[in-house]
């Protein structure tokens, strides 16, 4: 299966701010595709070039094996897209909303199959009053309903889960699932909150400050070997020393307060639990995460692993 | 392209602002024909004051002056000035409305070309100017002519009296209408090439205003310096160019010539520079809006 | 002195004889003006004034006996002049009871007889009256009307198929008018640009004329009053 997205050293400044330097990473057919990034890291301003909002400066990008600049009309008709929150028209009902957009992607689709589209996103009900009566989460679900209204092959969802509640943010996860496990589409979700993207995601993307740092598949990224252990531990010094002590100051990554984090192998948590016990440092809580979520919240923001972790529990 | 109009027009006519202009019109129109329904003599009298001496004036005569026509000429000459605005609000709402409620974005990642999609909005900004117009032209001058009956036509100019037959009015009112739809689509395309530039409604809408006004009283000022240099391109020079069509032709006699217009010329002139200015206003804005990126 | 008086004798004679006295005259004219009760006409009118551009007007002219005199332009509006109602000739007479009438001779060319009417009513509107009458027929040709305050009128009448009732085929009127002017405020101008050929000098000729150009009298037919309003 070939490449979908082939984006190649993509450079995007606004005057003195460079908002994508050159980036290259690519999506291939089936792929559900993470994009991961802070705020400002330069997400939007990607996707918007893939969907010819934003002219680069340099680069290219191709999809469906096309260039992007030359075949815009008919990549576009295959693609559908929400950036940033969908904002519709308000003193349109949904259905009115989801028929324009249709139209405006040169589909014909039956008046039936609006209501089945909007029956999937769970606003059958509600399909002929305006959306400035939608609450917040409707809006979203009636946005990524009009992105794919026209079936497209290739789904750009900026932020889908911006602004949901947690069943809300449930829905979206099992549609995004659905969409490309049962209905092959290959899908681009960015989102700043890396929970959110490795639970859907078979590849993912973090960029920060417009420039790439990791792209891969999701399973070599969450290497289990990169697990991270962390131990609270009663006040003193104690502690800390009889780890140090041990034969578990190797893997001793960082200690501060009264907690110890420990780089280990997934497989291993177990028996260190064990030896930790053994060795009576007044163990009080422990937490186990991937690496990689440290790394993308350090990387992207500086962050130290006691400051994010500290309200994280197992 | 057909089906992408039908869409900008059925956004436009399903926004509840665009009916404030087509009640603004009602109202300023049904205003002035109550007034002149029951004061219509004291403005007779005005235009008439000059010429009381010398001839016959009765009350009856006054209301064969104050007819449908003259009734018309009145509210065009009072609202074709307030209509800039009725046509800013759509116009310069065009491109900054959807940039400001985030739907640009939303509609230019869809397969539809910049240039097809300014064209269509523009049109859509036209067809708007020209279903007020037909409106307005329902009101005051059908209205008018059902409520106030038809005669000949007299129009009061500063120096002097024109006056023609009542069949050779309606083709004029139809010319004018005509001119005027010209003339605010100038004004549509100026809002409509701010609106590209602006990310709300507002600042395009009150820019053209501003425009509009300071032209026009450039225009209407009789200052020398400006006569010949800047006035003949201001577009707001040509814009009240309609009134021409109730300008006649006289003979020797000083009999008016049936079916003449005084200086057709300067109205083709006036007519074709505001189409350099359309072309001009519309250009710009497609090829702006071409190479902007788009980030509301 | 004889030869003088002989010649003097003979002049009084032959003006005895060809000529009629100035009182005559008129009372010939009256005469046949006496004969017309009331009258409709149809014609057509034209405004000559300076500063209106008028089409021609299909108009109906309406006359009783004394002095009632309507100009309508039924299908259309006409500006019609103050002391148009003079092209009712009766009016001449009908303006004073009795007036001085002075023989102002023979005008040369035409051949028409100058008398000119003073009213003796002090009160009366008109001032003077100038006629110049065709002798022959007993109808007058041309008119000055001196008024106290709209000025002078001119009327010059062409007779023909009406003229042994002394009614015209074509009238001219000529009167003043005031200077035009309106304030731009009223009147939302525009300027498109056309010379204005009066010049200043033009408009200081504030002569307006009408023509009358009748094509139909129907003479004591009966005019109901009520179309002089």
């Amino acid at each position: 299966m070939g490449d979908v997205i082939k984006v190649s050293n993509l450079t995007k400044n606004f005057g003195k701010i460079k908002a994508v330097t050159e980036l290259s990473f690519n999506v291939r057919q089936g792929q559900v595709y993470g994009f991961l990034g802070q705020n400002g890291a330069g997400k939007s301003t990607t996707m918007r070039m893939l969907l010819t909002l934003i002219r680069p400066d340099s680069g290219d990008i191709e999809i469906f094996g096309q260039n992007l600049n030359r075949h815009r009309k008919s990549i576009l008709r295959n693609t559908g897209a929400i950036i940033e929150k969908p904002d519709l028209y308000k003193y349109l009902s949904g259905i009115e909303n989801l028929r324009l957009f249709a139209t405006m992607s040169g589909a014909r689709v039956s008046e039936k199959k609006l209501m089945e589209q909007l029956e999937q996103v769970g606003l059958a009900e509600r399909a002929h009053s305006k959306v400035k009566t939608y609450s917040q989460g409707m809006k979203q679900r009636l946005g990524i309903a009009t992105a794919l209204v026209h079936d497209p092959d290739l789904v750009i969802l900026d932020e889908p889960t911006n602004g949901l509640d947690p069943q809300g943010i449930a829905d979206i996860r099992k549609l995004i699932l659905h969409l490309g496990r049962e209905k092959n589409k290959t899908l681009l979700i960015s989102s700043h909150l890396l929970s959110e993207v490795e639970q859907v995601a078979d590849a993912m993307l973090i960029i920060d400050k417009g420039k790439k740092l990791v792209e891969g598949k999701v399973e070599d990224l969450f290497d289990p070997s990169e697990t991270i252990l962390e131990l609270r531990i009663e006040e003193g010094l104690t502690g800390l020393e009889k780890i140090k002590n041990s034969s578990l100051d190797a893997m001793i990554q960082e200690s501060r307060n009264n907690s110890i984090f420990l780089k280990v192998h997934q497989k291993d948590v177990k028996e260190i639990l064990e030896t930790v016990l053994k060795m009576d440092i007044g163990l009080i809580s422990f937490n186990t995460k991937h690496s990689l979520e440290d790394y993308f919240l350090k990387l992207t923001s500086g962050y130290s692993y006691a400051e994010t972790s500290s309200n994280r529990t197992f | 392209m057909l089906k992408l109009l039908r869409i900008e027009l059925f956004k436009i006519f399903k926004r509840p602002r665009t009916y404030i202009a087509f009640g603004a019109i009602a109202a300023i129109v049904i205003l002035i024909q109550v007034a002149l329904k029951y004061d219509g003599k004291s403005y007779v009298d005005l235009l008439l004051n000059n010429l009381s001496d010398s001839f016959e004036l009765s009350d009856e005569y006054k209301n064969k002056l104050l007819n449908g026509y003259l009734i018309c000429f009145v509210i065009l000459n009072t609202l074709l000035i307030q209509m800039p605005l009725l046509v800013a609000l759509i116009a310069g709402d065009s491109i900054a409305g959807e940039a400001n409620m985030g739907t640009l974005r939303l509609s230019m990642s869809r397969p539809v070309s910049r240039t097809q999609y300014m064209t269509v909005k523009f049109l859509a900004s036209v067809i708007y100017t020209l279903a007020l117009l037909v409106w307005m032209a329902m009101l005051a001058l059908f209205g008018s002519m059902l409520i106030f009956g038809t005669n000949d036509m007299v129009v009061f100019r500063s120096d002097g009296i024109e006056q023609m037959r009542h069949f050779d009015v309606l083709w004029r009112y139809f010319a004018a209408f005509g001119y005027a739809a010209v003339a605010l689509t100038t004004v549509a395309a100026l809002a409509f090439l701010l609106s590209v530039f602006a990310e709300n409604s507002i600042g395009p809408i009150i820019a053209t205003m501003s425009i509009v006004i300071v032209f026009t009283i450039l225009s209407e000022m009789n200052i020398p310096l400006y006569d010949n240099t800047i006035k003949p391109y201001l577009f707001t020079s040509h814009m009240v160019a309609w009134k021409g069509f109730f300008y006649v032709k006289a003979d020797a006699m000083g009999t008016t010539i049936n079916g003449s217009i005084e200086n057709l010329p300067a109205i083709l002139k006036s007519l074709s520079i505001l189409f350099i200015y359309i072309i001009i206003f519309f250009g710009t804005a497609v090829c702006v809006f071409r190479k902007k990126d788009i980030l509301t | 002195m004889k030869k003088i008086m002989v010649l003097l004798l003979i002049l009084v004679s032959i003006k005895g004889i060809n000529a009629q006295t100035a009182e005559e005259l008129i009372n010939r004219v009256r005469m046949k003006l006496d004969k017309v009760n009331d009258y409709e006409a149809k014609g057509k009118m034209r405004t000559n004034v300076i500063f209106i551009k008028a089409p021609v007007a299909n108009v109906k002219v309406y006359f009783k006996k004394p002095n009632k005199l309507r100009i309508n332009n039924e299908n259309g509006i006409s500006f019609i002049p103050k002391g148009s109602v003079n092209i009712n000739l009766n009016n001449i007479f009908f303006n004073s009871a009795a007036f001085t009438i002075i023989d102002g001779g023979k005008e040369t060319g035409s051949g028409n007889r100058i008398l000119k009417l003073l009213p003796e009513d002090e009160a009366a509107g008109v001032v003077l009256s100038t006629l110049y009458i065709d002798e022959k027929n007993a109808v007058i040709r041309k008119a000055k009307i001196t008024t106290k305050e709209s000025g002078t009128y001119e009327l010059e009448m062409t007779y023909g198929r009406y003229i042994s009732y002394g009614l015209a085929d074509k009238f001219i009127f000529s009167f003043n008018t005031k200077e035009y002017k309106l304030p731009k405020g009223i009147t939302f101008d525009y300027d498109d640009g056309t010379k204005k050929e009066n010049s200043s000098d033009q408009l200081k000729n504030k002569k307006g004329r009408v023509e009358l150009i009748y094509s139909e009298y129907k003479i004591n037919k009966g005019v109901p009053d009520a179309v002089f309003g």
